[in-house]
């Protein structure tokens, strides 16, 4: 069935939108993340320009990390004060991304951006957790105990506060600068950031694992959220019926995602997650090197009358 | 509806009764609607050329030619260079008020229907139409084999935007003659302006003019308009609807 999206300019068929939903729904609630990382390309490699696929993936990002945080909300994994402080920087580093955005487009400059950041941050990421989680699956082969480093540098900064859930005592300067480059590179790359969040939350913040995942849904729902509501004012790019098809696709699949990721052990869900992410790295990589098919492209600048 | 444009027609073609033929044409739709599943359609122009008495009797050929122009947008036309391995826009030419649909039509080559110079003065043929550019403060159009001009001309050509078919129009007569208008799916939307120009030996006799209306309706149209100028109040719809898409999906799959 084919279906004309409104904001892309283009006849989808709504059978395969529906399926890259539910398909990225899986693998975001096998590994617990939003799935925008991988939601954005694909939408690009189906022809919605880069613009369209990031301002649209954002409220997508949004359904799926409301329904997980109502989840994690119900069962108390939810520290409320973190995710504030989070939320500060949060919202502040979603302003200046969709500005940035919004300056960048105009420059002609955007596609490369979201090409590059896709590049930097996903293969350095994904090496990251590949190689971390092999290490983490050859200790247990070996069965020693993961070492364990009990304080670092960031618990040294001023400004500390108590969340109580978390049971951490910890500087909220940290927290705000990570709720801002969350926000910032979400809002420019069209993804929740969950992926970049927990990693960092639990090594650097030290946020016990109890707390992690909710307070950092917490944080990607408002800031796409935010998001949404900042590219469809600014740039007018914010698809709603590819969002909607994306959403109901996505939030069904995550569903059976989550009890699939129950069977796998920890280490290798983060071993095939670093894979993936690596993979999504490398092939932004690769399109940025070769040769395009065609080295000029138009845009139009809005018909007058 | 009718009326009026016949008499408008009429009214433009007295000034042009002195030079002896009279054009006489029309579309068969005024106002085309492109619905969610529009895929394309064609719409038809039709037209006479009339002769009256103080037509030549040693006038021979007449050729026509039809330009239909969409309405009217500024484009900016980026190309790719390699910078450090990677390519990257680095060189872009602003088109200014050039038509979004350009189709020109004519029953025989242009080459053989009138000499290079009044082609150009004319605006005969894809090379010969005017595209402002803006080079660094100054408004002109280049050559035809700028690469920036040849590059648009051929993407917008690749989209089925741009065309140039110099066998579309047919004579059912020697006097009627008919051409088919292609619309593609992804046509803009707006007013189109048509123009039929008539030649006679290779000399510009005259023309005439007529205009339709693409519009689009329905929901997608809906939402088209809506994003665009309220785009606060789509964006809280469209947060409001992943708010609600992620409850409901919450309450289905319920494990407790």
């Amino acid at each position: 069935m084919q279906l004309y999206l409104p904001i892309a300019d283009l006849p989808v068929n709504v059978f395969l939108v529906l399926a890259m939903g539910a398909a990225v729904g899986f693998v975001s609630g096998m590994f617990g993340i939003g799935g925008g990382f991988l939601m954005t390309p694909l939408l690009i490699f189906i022809g919605i320009t880069p613009a369209v696929a990031v301002a649209s993936v954002a409220s997508h990002i949004a359904a799926s990390s409301f329904s997980g945080a109502l989840a994690y909300w119900r069962r108390r994994a939810i520290d409320p004060a973190l995710a504030s402080v989070l939320l500060c920087g949060g919202v502040t580093g979603t302003a200046l991304g969709v500005w940035t955005f919004t300056q960048l487009r105009a420059l002609g400059q955007l596609d490369l951006m979201i090409a590059l950041s896709y590049v930097v941050l996903l293969t350095t990421v994904g090496s990251l957790m590949f190689s971390e989680g092999l290490r983490a699956l050859m200790r247990t082969r070996r069965g020693a105990v993961p070492p364990r480093r009990t304080h670092n540098w960031i618990h040294g900064l001023p400004l500390k506060m108590r969340f109580k859930r978390s049971k951490i005592y910890l500087s909220v300067i940290p927290v705000v600068i990570v709720g801002i480059l969350i926000g910032f590179i979400g809002a420019i790359m069209g993804i929740g950031g969950g992926f970049i969040l927990v990693p960092i939350m639990i090594y650097l913040l030290r946020v016990p694992t109890s707390t992690v995942i909710g307070t950092s849904m917490v944080l990607t729902l408002v800031t796409m959220l935010f998001a949404t509501l900042l590219h469809a004012v600014t740039n007018h790019l914010v698809d709603a019926v590819l969002a909607l098809i994306l959403m109901v696709g996505g939030v069904t699949g995550a569903q059976f995602g989550a009890r699939a990721g129950q069977k796998i052990r920890g280490e290798q869900l983060r071993l095939l997650l670093g894979l993936l992410i690596l993979s999504v790295g490398v092939r932004f990589a690769i399109e940025l090197v070769i040769r395009p098919e065609d080295l000029f492209t138009i845009r139009e600048l809005g018909v007058n009358g | 509806m009718m009326r009026t444009a016949l008499a408008v027609l009429i009214v433009m073609l007295l000034g042009s009764v002195a030079r002896a033929e009279r054009l006489i044409v029309s579309v068969s739709n005024h106002r085309v609607t492109v619905t969610p599943n529009y895929s394309g359609e064609e719409l038809v122009l039709f037209g006479s050329v009339e002769k009256d008495g103080s037509t030549p009797v040693d006038r021979k050929t007449l050729d026509l030619v039809v330009t239909v122009m969409g309405p009217r947008a500024d484009m900016v036309t980026r190309r790719k260079e390699r910078t450090f391995g990677i390519w990257i826009n680095t060189d872009y030419r602003q088109f200014l008020e050039v038509p979004s649909y350009l189709a020109l039509f004519a029953n025989r080559s242009f080459s053989a229907i009138t000499s290079p110079e009044i082609a150009r003065r004319q605006q005969i043929g894809l090379n010969n139409v005017l595209l402002t550019q803006r080079v660094s403060g100054d408004y002109a159009d280049v050559v035809p084999n700028d690469a920036f001009r040849s590059a648009f001309i051929r993407l917008r050509t690749q989209r089925g935007l741009y065309r140039e078919d110099p066998s579309a129009v047919t004579f059912l007569t020697p006097t009627l003659f008919r051409t088919g208008i292609p619309l593609p799916a992804e046509v803009p939307i707006g007013t189109y302006e048509v123009e039929i120009k008539l030649f006679a030996d290779g000399a510009f006799i005259g023309k005439t003019e007529t205009a339709f209306e693409i519009v689009k309706v329905g929901f997608e149209q809906f939402v088209a308009t809506t994003a665009r100028q309220n785009g606060l109040i789509y964006g809280l719809v469209t947060a409001a609807m992943a708010l609600m898409t992620g409850w409901m999906a919450s309450i289905v799959f319920r494990k407790d």
